[in-house]
């Protein structure tokens, strides 16, 4: 069957677009945590011939890896989202000042209007912070084309390159042409130097000064390069701007001048300043931090910016147009329908828990994975989620600070993936200082919300090789916890009786929670026994409801239905299980005293 | 039609992603450039998921902005609802009839809204209704329910049922290739009985 295609033309999301760029530089190693929305730049890149892709246990280590590599001589990528750069920014800021041998490229991808982060802070400002140049695409094109040229020019200046992205970058498709891969100058191999690559600190003093001299190359590059460049349009209104602000700058303003800056560190200071004096009106649009016109303005040119354009959430067309002309177009009003926020899945193990701490009214220190869904209604189980790792830690606090009034209390809960991302180094923390709070390791045995990905605890590599899988029992003892028990979070009673005697104990402990993902093909796969609801034993109670799956519908009542079915008046619905949604879990016919909810025949 | 902007609306699960895919390829292929964009992560999970898809002779921003889209397709009948704000003036909505309760309803502390349809006629003047569920129950594949629904809104593109037919050559393993053929096929049948043209 003969599929049309034009000539080398694909569709690519801007990850994809990554991910093909740095196959055709010829990147050998690239190491990364998931995190969206930055996850599927590693799931593609390990795909192409040739190249070891892996996910690292954080995005710090992923850096190292990525480190190592290029003093190796060999060309390497890492990726993160925002939030992981902070993980990564110990050796970000130094290998700075070590440079590099083989190209390397540190990916950052930023979330406007927050999909799915728990913050909006903007990677622009680690560039500055960290002396690191940056390029910024502002379609898939560019992420394929400034990806192939952030390794060229990694190698030329001797710095490791930024490339900054945002949701709409990273998850946006457009058309892309396919390039060929080339051979990296650099030969592989060990080349000793230990000059540049040892940080002691009068190493480090000399490489400080390269590092001022580089971010002038750079600079005298971006004035010229054509990187960033001019599109000349009408003299009243000119527009800098970079990322995918650019588009949104040509829908709404195509009669414009625009300065777009494929590079967002450092800025060219002369092309800006003849820029503006070839406009009447100077403004900046950029999403998230005046990061551009702090220094426009730090040139001394007048400009607008954030005074029009918000510094929340994401732009588009109408945001940018409505900013700098003030004009409200009127539109008509969204309707009011009930939300629908994301919920755990039906069968989701975590719902069996989360039920059993919610009955025990602990207060839970939370962590960052699908779980933190278990926060909203009805299951309302979190009291507090910071960022990766840090649930074990703060529940020790909580602890520390209220002493007794704390006790029999607290636990924290946390993801297979993230307690070995950052979460081992509190729990050691807890043994060490004494402390007596209860952990609870959420093991689905995947990385289940960036989409399933595989981690050191699931025995299996990013590239699909079978690997060592971590026994957190036999880890939870070796580190110090004399009190480890694995439960399974279906069998909500037995959960709920080692959970009230471990959050008792005047010691540490560890509960591990054990049971897939419903999303892991292997339980896909299998066969389904589903569970429906006796229409005459329901008397619309509403105690399954409580479990808030997905599977468990209400169907409302009239006093009219309700004797239509032979119910009492006063009953004003009844349950009923949506066969195409239950996985079978088993955890709402225990919640049902009437019994009313079974096993389906098939 | 020589661009236009076409705004997808579903719930997690449904495979609005895949469908997007397949419109955005059909496009591409067929001499047009395109820009597609959606939001993967937390809406994963059951949530509302959206997809925005521009063509034309050259697509800037990814985004649609509200008020402009010429075609909204709604894999979920509230969620048409939820994004008529969308659709320009004249635009057209094909919504799937099938009902998914949001967690409020599911718990009975709000109904699901009773009036949609007349809801959707009055913000909209086109409104295509399609049984897209019960076609892909027909063909034994509950999966299948997003081609169907690519197929009953291929009414009102540009593009010949090859372009579309095409791409899911291109994106589809052969295992389920025919059955979703199939539904396509059987897509692009239903709003022919709401007197739909293109």
């Amino acid at each position: 069957m003969s599929v049309p295609s034009r000539e080398n033309l694909v569709l690519l999301s801007g990850n994809e677009a990554v991910a093909r760029g740095a196959f055709e530089a010829g990147v050998k190693v690239a190491s990364a945590y998931p995190g969206t929305p930055s996850t599927e730049i590693l799931e593609n890149f390990a795909n192409y011939e040739g190249v070891y892709a892996e996910w690292a246990p954080n995005e710090k280590v992923a850096v190292e890896v990525a480190i190592g590599a290029s003093m190796a001589g060999v060309r390497a990528l890492s990726t993160m989202k925002h939030v992981g750069v902070n993980v990564a920014a110990d050796p970000i800021f130094t290998v700075s000042y070590t440079g590099v041998r083989g190209g390397l490229v540190i990916v950052a991808a930023d979330d406007p209007e927050m999909h799915s982060s728990q913050n909006e802070q903007d990677s622009r400002h680690y560039a500055v912070a960290a002396k690191i140049p940056m390029l910024e695409p502002s379609d898939s094109a560019e992420a394929l084309a400034f990806t192939r040229l952030a390794f060229e020019l990694s190698e030329r200046f001797d710095t490791p390159f930024f490339l900054r992205s945002t949701t709409r970058i990273a998850h946006a498709k457009g058309a892309v042409k396919l390039g060929l891969p080339v051979v990296p100058p650099v030969v592989p191999g060990i080349v000793r130097d230990p000059a540049k690559w040892v940080m002691l600190p009068m190493n480090a003093k000399r490489r400080h000064v390269l590092v001022e001299e580089r971010t002038q190359a750079l600079v005298e590059y971006a004035e010229t390069s054509g990187i960033n460049r001019v599109e000349p349009g009408s003299r009243e209104l000119g527009i800098v701007t970079g990322g995918v602000a650019y588009q949104y700058v040509k829908d709404a303003f195509p009669e414009a001048s625009v300065l777009k800056l494929g590079m967002a560190w450092p800025l060219p200071e002369k092309l800006i300043r003849d820029f503006a004096s070839t406009v009447d009106r100077l403004v900046v649009v950029e999403e998230l931090d005046p990061h551009i016109e702090q220094h426009v303005k730090a040139l001394g040119l007048e400009a607008q910016g954030k005074d029009l354009i918000p510094i929340c959430g994401e732009l588009d067309p109408k945001i940018v147009r409505e900013g700098i002309t003030g004009v409200k177009t009127a539109l008509r009003a969204p309707e009011t329908v009930p939300g629908r926020p994301p919920n755990l899945c039906p069968g989701c193990p975590h719902r069996g828990l989360f039920f059993v701490l919610n009955k025990l009214k602990a207060v839970v220190s939370g962590d960052i994975g699908c779980y933190t869904l278990a926060a909203l209604p009805p299951l309302n189980g979190m009291d507090l989620c910071v960022c990766m790792g840090a649930s074990i830690g703060a529940a020790h606090g909580i602890e520390k600070a209220l002493g007794k009034e704390a006790h029999g209390k607290v636990v924290a809960v946390i993801g297979d993936s993230t307690f070995l991302h950052s979460g081992i180094t509190g729990l050691i923390d807890i043994v060490y200082n004494r402390g007596n709070s209860t952990v609870i390791i959420l093991d689905n045995h995947i990385t289940a919300m960036t989409g399933a990905q595989e981690n050191p605890s699931t025995g299996k590599t990013l590239q699909g090789e079978k690997t060592h899988e971590i026994d957190f029992v036999a880890l939870c003892r070796a580190i110090g916890v004399e009190h480890v028990y694995p439960v399974n979070p279906h069998d909500m009673a037995a959960t709920e009786e080692v959970l009230r005697r471990e959050i008792a104990r005047e010691a540490p402990s560890v509960v591990i929670t054990q049971a897939p993902c419903v999303l892991l093909p292997d339980h896909r796969r299998r066969v389904k026994h589903v569970y429906e609801v006796l229409p005459d034993l329901c008397v619309g109670c509403k105690a399954c409801s409580k479990l808030g799956c997905p599977a468990i519908e209400w169907v409302p009542f009239t006093p009219e239905d309700a004797a239509l079915a032979g119910k009492k008046p006063t009953q004003q619905g009844m349950t009923r299980i949506n066969p195409l949604m239950c996985d079978g879990c088993n955890q709402c016919p225990p919640l049902c005293k009437f019994k009313a909810i079974v096993g389906k025949k098939s | 039609m020589t661009s236009g902007n076409i705004f997808l609306a579903g719930v997690g699960g449904q495979g609005t992603l895949l469908a997007s895919e397949l419109l955005s390829e059909a496009f591409l292929h067929s001499g047009y450039d395109v820009k597609k964009s959606d939001v993967h992560g937390m809406a994963q999970r059951g949530g509302a998921v959206t997809t925005h898809i521009r063509f034309g002779a050259r697509v800037y921003s990814p985004l649609i902005e509200a008020g402009t889209a010429d075609l909204l397709i709604a894999f979920e009948k509230m969620e048409a609802l939820r994004f008529v704000h969308f659709l320009a003036p004249g635009g057209v909505v094909v919504a799937n009839t099938q009902e998914i309760q949001p967690p409020s309803v599911l718990r009975g502390i709000e109904p699901y809204p009773a009036d949609v349809e007349a809801r959707l006629r009055a913000a909209a003047g086109r409104v295509y209704l399609v049984d897209a569920l019960s076609a892909a129950l027909a063909l034994k594949e509950v999966r299948a329910v997003n081609v169907a629904l690519v197929g009953a809104a291929s009414h009102f593109l540009p593009l010949p049922a090859e372009a579309y037919e095409d791409a899911l050559r291109l994106r589809l393993p052969p295992k389920i290739l025919d059955v979703n053929l199939a539904a396509f096929r059987a897509g692009r049948e239903l709003p022919a009985s709401q007197g739909g043209t293109a």
